[in-house]
This record gives C-alpha cells, structure tokens and sequence, in this order.
C-alpha cells in the first residue's frame, strides 16, 4: 500500500484541518467559549473583571485563580480516576475515600494537644493518607484479586466509605482549628495557593510515572485487551492493585484540603457525587471509558471545564435549584460538539464529504426504491 | 451470458494515507460461486464492505438488478438483497438459534413475538439446507461451524439476491467445509449469486465458478476457473513467480530426527494434562526441532500449547525445561524460562488492536523487564524498524494502530513480539490461518530459520500439508487425546496422518 497523501500535509488547509483533528481541540475550544461567556457576565452582571489577576498579602487572587483552587479537588480525583478508567475500570468511591481522609486527619488533630503543632498535623495528614491508600487497595483487591465487577466492588466502597466517615467522626462535623492544617486548603507558596500546587504536583507526578516509564502503555495494554496483555506476560492484577490505590490515594489528597478549607470534617457532604463529576471530566477529556488509551492531560481540560462551568453558574446567577439543571445542560452540549459523529451529522445537511457528484439524479432515492 | 444482477465499475476508496481501491470492478452471475482473490490489504475486505454498506463509496458505481445503488448502511444493503457472513461469525451466542436467525424481524402477532412461529420457521429453514439442530438451545452451545451456517440460514432467509462470504471456512475443519460447500451448491441452484472469499486455494478450484483477483487495491482480471491453473492464479494474486514453497521442503529433509534428538530436550512435557481440555500428554522439543500438531479442529490442539505456556493452569504433570521443572503456572512464569507463545486468535487473545505496531511489538519484552525498566525510545525504534523489515510488515509505520493492519500484518506483528524476546522455545498457533499464500510463504520460511538457528518450535496448523512441509515429527491428536507421534521420514504424508486420526490407531 502507498500513501500518496503525506506530501499535501504542510498545507495551510491541511494543517488547520489536522489541528480541529486534534483530540482536545474540541475540549479546549469549549473551555475558551465557556471563559469568554463568564467573563461578559462578570463584566456586565457583577461589574468586575474577570481576567483580572492580584497580588494580595503574598498570595494570587482573581476569578481564574478561584477556578484553579477550587477545582483543584475535582483534578486530584480525576487523575486517580483517569489511570483506572484506562484499565477498563471505573472507582464510584473516590467520594467516600475523600470523606473518609478528611475526617481522618481532623480527627488525629482534634486529639493532638495543640493542635497547631506542625509535627502533629504532619503525622495527622500521613495517616489520612495511608488510610486512603488503603482503601483503594481495598478496591484493588476486590477488583483484582477476587474478579469482581468495578463497578460493584467500588459501589461497596461508596455506601461503607460513608459510613466510615461518619463512624470516624461519631456522626458529627469535627471542626478543627488548627494553622498548619489549614494552610493545605487556604495557604499560599510562592504566591500560588496550595491546593493548586499539590494538584498539580500530583498530577504532574502521574504523567511522568505513566508516560517516564512503561506503566502508561502496560495501562492502556490491560484496558484495551486483558487477555492479550496477560498472555504477553503482563502482570494485569498488580497494574490494577496500583491503579486503583493511586485513586485512594488520590482522593486522600482532595479529602485534606476539602476538610481544610472547610476547617472541618464532615462525613456526609465531602466529596458528594464528585466521583460523577470526575468520570465526566475524564470522559470530556477523551478517555474512553471503555478503557484503554488515555490522557492526562485531556483529564486537566475536562476539568478545567467542569471547574468554569460550576463557576460561571454561579457568576451568572443561575438560581441554586435549577443550577444541576443548567450544568446538565451544557455538559450534553459539550459532549455532542466534541462527538464526530454527531458533527458529521450535522453538517450533512450541508454536504456530504467525500462524494462525488452522483452519476444519476437522486442515487440515495432509487436505492430506497430498490428496498 | 446471462446478465449479471450485480455490476460494479470503477470503485475507489480511499482511507487518509492509503489508497484501499483504484478503479476495481466486480460482477457477480445469478446462480454462480464467484471468488474473491488476493493477498491481504489486496482489497477484498474493503470491496466486499463497500458492496454491503458498511464502507461509503469514494468513486464509481454500483447496480444491483440493473438498478443504480448507493447504501449508506449495512442494513440498506440486506433490505436491496444483499446477505453477508463474515469471517468472525456476528451472532450473538447468548441467543438461541431461533433468536439469531429472526432478530430484528421476529414474527409477530397480538401480544408481541410469536415464539412458537418463530421456533417452527427456524426449523424450517435449516431443514431446508438439510441441518436438524434444536433452534431453541443458545447458539454459543454449538461448533462455529453450526454457527456459520445459521448465519448462511439468516442471510437467506433475507430473501437474498446475493450472498456474500467473507472466509467463511477460516475456522471450520474438513467435514465442516464439505457441508458448507453442500449448502453452497444447493444455494446457487436456487439463483442467488455467491461472492466468496478465502485463502484455501484448494476450496476455490472446489466450489467456485469464476474468480476475479486484486492486487494492491487494484483489478487484476476475471477469469472462469477452469480456466485458469492453480499455479498461474498464485502468480496473478502475488505478482511474481513463487517458488519459495518447494524449496523449503528440500531443505528440511535434509536434516535428520535421529541428529536432533541426540541431546538433552529443551522442553518437555510430563504427562501433562487438564480435566476437560486435553488428557495428560507427553512430549519433547529439542534444540533446532520442529514439532508439528495435526488433528481436527476442536481435537485439543490449541489446549496442548496453551497448557505448555501456562496460560492455562495444568492440573496434571509437569512441563520441564532444560530438564528440570519449569514451574509455568502462567504466562510470566513460561516467559521467564524463554517459552513464547503466539495464540491462534489474534484480535481477542494477541493484539491490542488501538495500541500501535511499536507498541505492540515490545509488549512482551517489556512486560519481561517489567514497567519500571522502560524499553528505551532509540531502542524500541530499533527493534522495531529490524522486525518491520526482516518480516516486511506492510505499511512500515510503527505507529500505526495494529487494528488498521491487515490479518497477515497483523500475524507478523505477533511474531515480532515474541522474537525479540529471543526466545528458545516458540509456540505457534495457527500462524497462518486467514492470511494469504505470499505471507504464508514467510512465516513459514521464518520457521525454518528459526529452527536452524536453534529454536525449538511447536507449530501448530489446520493445514497437513503446511505441518508436514515443516515439522521434524509429527504428535497427532484425536478427541483431546494425544494418540501418536510419527517421525516425518518417507513414508508418512497426509493421506497417512488423516488415517491416524480417523482410526485413532496407536501405532
């Protein structure tokens, strides 16, 4: 076979052509859209520039600094969820382990005798942590170790994850009251706040990991063809045992600076229905969620458009009750832009790509004819 | 003549970066078996799914009965008269075989379906090509071969003018191609115009009436078989002269099994064996020895070299390697004492079809090293620019997706896989099922080196007289049994090997 096409390549057409093929040109088109919407309506509405960034006692403030920090909690779930959805997986209990975290560490400091004592708080987050870990483990095993279905073993998680939260916390919302703690959600480090930077510290972690080294192809290897990979001597249960604690862990992350910012744990509203908003984000994101290849960085768009989207709802003044609505809304929007064959089916209309001027009037006609 | 009921002229396709079709055109005959002829990525697959809808035409134009067609879906097409089997039988097992053969057009009445109907008119049907299967058990439950021909049965019932087969006999074994052919013959008799395509060239002089072959996307000519000679046909399909085959079978002659069996066996296999796939066996490969499996389909062949690889777990006896216990309770465990395994179902148990070539070529050899020693980029190139031109893997892009290969591409990608993991036992299951003489020719040819350079091989083929051109000895199995194994000298052929299936003669 030739490929007679490679020369016309460099063309301008070809190269726009090829740049609108790019799987997060769609994605990141939204997302622009979506910012430039809010934008006007902050302008008109509130008066107040949106792209306006500043410095205010060492740290960023401004309506794009408020969507990184407040999405950064979404990212960190997302990533955990975008390596085990790549295995042809999916985790519904990064909610509960996000919950779980959170009332863990609030409630090792609420027991520290200061509670401001960095020591303490360091202990308190690596052991939330770890128990996060552990429960994603936890999802590993089931999933891995004992073949159940992803989907039921991490729906276990979701419903006693829960009820863990609320046993840690004996029901109630543990506040805390504690400087070092609260930096993780409020804090700022070289002037960015540092929810931020310990998203995209993961973040940036889990790229290089999949990307640096094999795990990212072994990944997609397990998700696009299990048994292929397993006869190809790939350790399939190992890769998901890791995915599915790098979740936990993940989610751990996301539970201390929720628990932090709101400088308290509370067992039932943490982290509630974020798991839909992950799968959401790493879907837009162009991770197919029937597994195999997957993008981080694609999970950094979805996000990032999930995040100004929750934003500019509220920036609009959209009413709380029909807010979910809206939301729902734009995201199926979102979805059929970036879909090819929904696009293709809109343009038709226009003209049909690639065919010629029919030989005889009304080909498409006759043949139903035929039928 | 009679006029053809299907005509189409001058039809291009074109896929980004590959010309698929150029100005082919392809006729059928009421009441004929018409072939299908060309070496993969010739463009069989691509002309057949344009004429069924799945493909949109790019140029030229298609008439059925004299009338301009152009489908935009498969199920335009059925509804126009064209019924298609393909190669991987698209039913749903889970089904019953009355389900399979009326879905989507169920036979009605007040209530919703008529099951009763719909059983007694599936009897029917496969009574007419003279099959008596209980159609109210799943589909799953019977051989592929049943399958298919329900599927035949489904596609007739559609009130067919042209049935069309893409390699409908890929997976069936001697008695199963016979009664298709028998439905085959009693199909054309009733004036439905059959397409065809394989890559037994044997089953081709069989049953079709006309051949048409391509090449490279392109229209080599139509031709009655009969009067065109097996040799000149292989000539047209592949381009050039070929005879690459009869020099193979000199060459391993001349090395003889005593010589090879002199020393210590590579691989051996003590009374293996696992309940309900294969009773406990014995077998030894040596260096440099080629051993071949023969047996019907369905005889236990896969399940001998699944258990050798662990891919299976064995419930009975051992598999020793360099004569001590091996230890192969799975594949990792096989790999690490340097067994490789190609299985015979590419697309669900070998590729990872939406990873590239690259990609799937150091599979194995990185799952060896584990993920946290990443292959090298310069190095992966490396091997896999060497293996892309020593097996000629067209096209010889390494970052293609496997799945837009063609089947014998695809088979070559496998083997890279396990080659550069220099193995010194090689497993091959039904290297060359579905892809075309030319590449045949190379895997084959590829055995051969492989063995003269030291590496013990199991092969394993539907196919005598591809086990017999190759193997040093011969293991012939029979209803998951092992029953012999003949040293291949004079005086065994294949008439020889079919009767010891047939007896299943200890001798």
């Amino acid at each position: 076979m030739t490929s007679p096409d490679s020369q016309v390549a460099s063309s301008p057409t070809q190269r726009l052509r090829d740049l609108t093929r790019h799987r997060l040109f769609w994605p990141i088109v939204v997302l622009i859209a979506l910012l430039i919407t809010s934008a006007i309506v902050s302008e008109v509405r509130n008066f107040q520039p949106f792209f306006s960034i500043t410095v205010r006692e060492g740290g960023l403030y401004g309506p794009l600094i408020n969507i990184l920090r407040y999405g950064s909690v979404l990212m960190l779930v997302a990533v955990g969820m975008t390596l085990v959805i790549a295995t042809s997986g999916i985790d519904l209990s990064v909610g509960a382990v996000v919950a779980v975290s959170g009332a863990m560490a609030c409630l090792w400091i609420s027991r520290l005798d200061n509670e401001n004592s960095l020591g303490g708080v360091l202990v308190a987050v690596v052991v939330a942590l770890g128990l996060a870990a552990l429960l994603g483990a936890w999802n590993g095993f089931l999933v891995a170790g004992i073949g159940i279905q992803p989907i039921i073993a991490t729906l276990i998680l979701l419903v006693a994850g829960r009820g863990l939260a609320q046993l840690i916390t004996s029901g109630q919302i543990i506040t805390v009251n504690s400087g070092p703690y609260e930096r993780i959600g409020g804090g700022f480090l070289f002037t960015f706040p540092v929810p931020v930077l310990l998203a995209a510290a993961v973040t940036a972690f889990a790229m290089l990991l999949t990307r640096r080294t094999a795990l990212g192809m072994m990944i997609e290897a397990v998700g696009g063809n299990a048994e292929a990979s397993r006869l190809a001597g790939i350790g399939a249960r190992r890769i998901k045992l890791l995915v599915y604690t790098f979740s936990g862990f993940c989610a751990g992350v996301a539970g201390l600076i929720y628990a932090s910012s709101f400088k308290g744990a509370d067992g039932n509203n943490a982290g509630l229905f974020i798991e839909l908003d992950a799968i959401l984000a790493v879907v837009i994101g162009g991770t197919s969620l029937a597994g195999g290849r997957f993008s981080l960085s694609g999970t950094v768009v979805g996000v990032l458009m999930i995040q100004s989207l929750t934003t500019s709802i509220y920036a609009m003044g959209v009413p709380p009750e029909t807010s979910m609505l809206f939301k729902a809304l734009v995201v199926t929007a979102v979805c059929l832009i970036q879909s090819p064959a929904f696009r293709a089916k809109v343009t038709l209309g226009r003209r049909r790509p690639g065919a010629p001027p029919p030989p005889t009037p009304a080909p498409a006609e006759k043949a139903e004819v035929a039928a | 003549m009679t006029e053809p009921i299907l005509t189409m002229r001058g039809i291009g396709k074109q896929f980004p970066g590959v010309t698929a079709l150029s100005n082919v055109d392809f006729r059928l005959l009421p009441g004929e078996v018409h072939a299908l002829m060309g070496e993969n990525g010739a463009g069989k697959s691509t002309l057949l799914k344009v004429l069924t809808g799945v493909y949109s035409v790019d140029e030229g134009e298609i008439e059925l009965d004299g009338r301009p067609l152009r489908f935009g879906t498969p199920l335009q097409a059925q509804q126009a008269g064209i019924s298609t089997v393909y190669q991987e039988v698209n039913l749903c097992p889970n089904l019953s075989v009355a389900e399979n053969i009326f879905v989507g057009r169920e036979p009605r009445w007040l209530l919703g379906i008529n099951w009763r109907a719909m059983r007694r008119r599936a009897t029917e049907l496969l009574a007419r090509l003279q099959i008596d299967i209980d159609v109210s058990a799943d589909l799953g439950t019977y051989s592929l071969a049943i399958q298919q021909m329900v599927a035949i049965a489904r596609a007739l019932d559609v009130e067919a003018k042209v049935l069309v087969l893409d390699e409908p006999t890929s997976s069936l074994d001697a008695t199963e191609v016979a009664e298709l052919f028998r439905i085959m013959r009693q199909v054309k008799q009733s004036g439905v115009a059959i397409a065809f395509v394989t890559h037994f060239i044997d089953q081709v002089y069989e049953i079709s009436d006309r051949i048409t072959v391509l090449r490279n996307g392109r229209l080599v000519g139509e031709y009655l078989t009969r009067e065109l000679p097996q040799m000149q046909l292989v000539t047209r399909m592949i381009g050039k002269e070929l005879e690459v085959l009869d020099r193979l079978e000199e060459h391993q002659a001349k090395r003889s099994l005593a010589a090879l069996e002199s020393s210590r066996p590579v691989i051996e296999a003590r009374e293996l064996g696992r309940r309900g796939a294969v009773a406990p066996f014995s077998m030894t490969i040596h260096a440099g020895e080629v051993v071949g499996l023969a047996g019907l389909l369905g005889s236990g062949r896969t399940e001998v070299a699944r258990l050798m690889f662990g891919a299976d777990r064995a419930d009975h006896g051992q598999v020793l390697v360099d004569g001590e216990p091996a230890g192969v309770r799975n594949p990792r465990a096989a790999m690490a004492r340097d067994i490789a395994f190609c299985s015979e179902n590419r697309r669900t148990e070998g590729l990872v079809g939406e990873l590239t070539v690259r990609e799937n070529v150091i599979l194995a050899l990185q799952a060896a090293r584990g993920w946290t020693r990443p292959i090298p980029r310069r190095r992966q190139d490396e091997l896999v620019a060497k293996y892309i031109s020593a097996l000629q893997i067209t096209p010889a892009n390494p970052d293609l997706a496997v799945r837009d290969l063609s089947g014998g591409n695809q088979q070559k990608v496998m083997l890279a896989r396990w080659l550069i993991t220099e193995p010194r036992v090689l497993i091959l299951d039904e290297p060359t099922r579905g892809i075309d003489v030319g590449a045949k020719a190379e895997i084959q040819r590829l055995v051969v080196q492989l063995s003269d350079g030291g590496m013990a091989v199991l092969f394993i083929s539907a196919e005598l007289e591809e086990v017999l051109r190759l193997s040093h000895k011969i293991a012939v199995l029979r209803d998951r049994r092992m029953v012999t194994e003949l040293a291949n000298d004079e005086d065994v052929d294949a008439d020889r090997i079919m009767e010891t299936i047939a007896s299943g003669a200890q001798s």
